[in-house]
């Protein structure tokens, strides 16, 4: 079963909900948690795992040979990222546009135009007492964080329970961490912000057709228009968290949840309980 | 023209919050939503729409079923693993057409279609550039550089001086895409680990473009240890601590009331906040400040 962990506004609690789900159950077979936020990922400072094995996230770089390039201009005609230019005698490379697609290289009469590999990110594995963790880093200037996403995924076991953390956001990198899951948990706190950003959250679940309920994070202060929303939308309200200082700073300090008020444990694994009974409920009902 | 960008690498650390007390205090300026796909800023600056535009870009890959050979060519070359049994993944097709090109029997066309919109509106503070880019879309970055050329256009021909821009989280495509050519980044952080973290490696992405930074951290009593330990490595790498902005429910309240923090209350976080911008405002107008590259 996959369970991701998404929240359209960044730094309503995804870190605190994915890795305090994953540790309640950890004393169960096969529990995957991937950190999928590849632009920022915060999950090990929680589970502090010791990486047992490292693999390069590469994509195909063109790289142009100066003997052969005649600048003719065509492959930055056909770059649809406008990552090359040909200004004269001169062929300008901007690798923090280039998705490496490989079309320049393909269109150059001249076969002036080679791929070479360059790393644009890393994925770590490892264990963090009875959890497998993998999280991937995109390298800081590279903008492509779905290939490092994709690259994580791919240590993903279905047989267990994975559990996985997206970026904030709606677009294409919390689409292709989220893409295929059984369940979607969003993550929001009762402001106006955390409001707008949850039904933009929704509609990506809904186009992506992916059963979801809500998480409301720091209840207490704000209003109550994100449950009104809720409510309206038939959405489930599976937790709310309420805002306490004692929470704020264990998250500072990077000690889990689970572990600094235990009795957080059970609430987290009813949490699974219902969202494996919710998803169960709705098979059959399809 | 001069241009700081609002940025933090975590979300939620109070980007839109410090943006929008800048709007109410900033004179002569133009203000950027560049947080296309979670856009939140609107919310406190209640924008009336003046102009409105299409996005075009999201180009996916469409194979005619009855031209195709299944020769599979196109789901060899594909970079992306996008073709598989001779049909489109959208999700993962970057649209760069490489897969029309090498097709043999011409059966795949490239299509454009619109994937957001952007716009130019009135607030009480000035005028706004924000955008919408459609659920689940790619190219944000793409959107984030719509929105900056055109604030710096109206900002010419209003003849104003400043671009006020609020980033998105992260340190990806749009963010780049927001921090390229601007005159100052202001790094907003908290003091948690995964705040430093991210400050760390949003710094990096400064250092990366040749941006200059200064740092805000918001909420610094949340954990005094955590940001004597940010102060020491700003200090260390060069980079200026320009406020720290205690932890304050009122933060949370004025944003109930959809107001700037400034224009709500005048306590400890709305002075912190003032004195900010003058710093900022600052930084922008000395000589050592460059004008906005876009």
């Amino acid at each position: 079963m996959v369970i991701s962990v998404a929240s359209g506004k960044g730094g309503t609690g995804k870190t605190l909900v994915a890795t305090s789900l994953a540790l309640s159950l950890e004393d169960q077979d096969n529990v995957q948690l991937l950190d999928c936020d590849v632009e920022e990922p915060n999950d090990y400072i929680f589970l502090k795992p010791s990486f047992t094995r490292r693999e390069a996230v590469v994509i195909l770089a063109p790289k142009v040979d100066a003997e052969k390039c005649t600048y003719c201009g065509k492959c930055a005609e056909a770059c649809h990222w406008n990552a090359i230019a040909v200004i004269k005698e001169k062929v300008l490379m901007f690798p923090e546009l280039c998705h490496g697609c490989g079309v320049c290289a393909y269109v150059c009469p001249e076969d002036a135009i080679s791929e070479e590999e360059r790393e644009i990110g890393v994925v770590e594995l490892g264990q963090s007492g009875g959890v497998q963790f993998a999280q991937g880093t995109l390298a800081v200037g590279e903008p492509l964080s779905p290939a490092v996403i994709r690259k994580v995924k791919e240590c993903s076991d279905r047989e267990g329970i994975v559990i996985i953390d997206a970026s904030p956001g709606t677009s294409c990198p919390v689409v292709e961490a989220i893409r295929d899951s059984d369940f979607c948990l969003l993550v929001t706190e009762p402001t106006p912000f955390g409001l707008s950003d949850l039904c933009l959250a929704v509609e990506v679940v809904k186009k992506l057709q992916i059963p979801c309920g809500v998480v409301i994070n720091r209840v207490g202060v704000g209003d109550e228009k994100v449950e009104s929303y809720c409510h309206e939308q038939g959405i489930p309200i599976l937790l709310k968290i309420p805002l306490d200082r004692r929470i704020a700073t264990l998250y500072s300090k990077g000690i889990p949840l689970v572990e600094g008020m235990p009795e957080w444990r059970e609430v987290f694994s009813k949490l699974f309980r219902d969202i494996k009974e919710m998803s169960v409920a709705g098979q059959v009902a399809k | 023209m001069k241009e700081v960008v609002i940025l933090s690498g975590k979300g939620g650390t109070g980007k839109t919050s410090i943006v929008a007390s800048f709007a109410a205090l900033a004179q002569n300026k133009v203000l950027a939503d560049c947080d296309v796909d979670a856009a939140d800023l609107y919310l406190l600056v209640e924008p009336e729409v003046k102009k409105s535009e299409e996005f075009w870009s999201g180009q996916v890959a469409s194979i005619d079923k009855e031209k195709c050979t299944e020769c599979g060519l196109c789901q060899e070359k594909c970079h992306f693993g996008a073709i598989r049994d001779y049909t489109v993944d959208e999700v993962s097709c970057e649209g760069c057409g490489l897969c029309s090109r090498v097709c043999p029997v011409d059966a795949i066309t490239i299509k454009p279609s619109i994937t957001g919109y952007w716009f130019i509106s009135d607030t009480r503070y000035g005028t706004l550039v924000h955008a919408k880019l459609g659920i689940g879309e790619e190219n944000s970055g793409k959107l984030v550089t719509i929105v900056r050329n055109n604030a710096k256009l109206v900002a010419e021909e209003r003849k104003l001086g400043y671009i006020i821009s609020d980033g998105p989280p992260g340190i990806g495509c749009p963010v780049i895409a927001s921090l390229s050519g601007a005159s100052l980044a202001l790094l907003v952080t908290e003091p948690t680990l995964s705040g430093i973290h991210d400050l760390e490696r949003v710094l990096a992405l400064c250092r990366h473009f040749g941006i200059p930074p200064v740092v805000c951290i918001n909420k610094y009593d949340i954990n005094e240890e955590n940001s004597y330990r940010i102060e020491d490595y700003c200090h260390k790498e060069g980079v200026e601590v320009a406020a720290k902005v205690p932890f304050d429910n009122v933060v949370t309240e004025a944003l109930v009331h959809c107001l700037p923090v400034v224009e709500y209350s005048s306590n400890g976080v709305a002075l912190q906040i003032k004195e900010l911008w003058q710093i900022i405002l600052a930084k922008l107008d000395n000589h050592g400040g460059r004008d906005a590259n876009l």
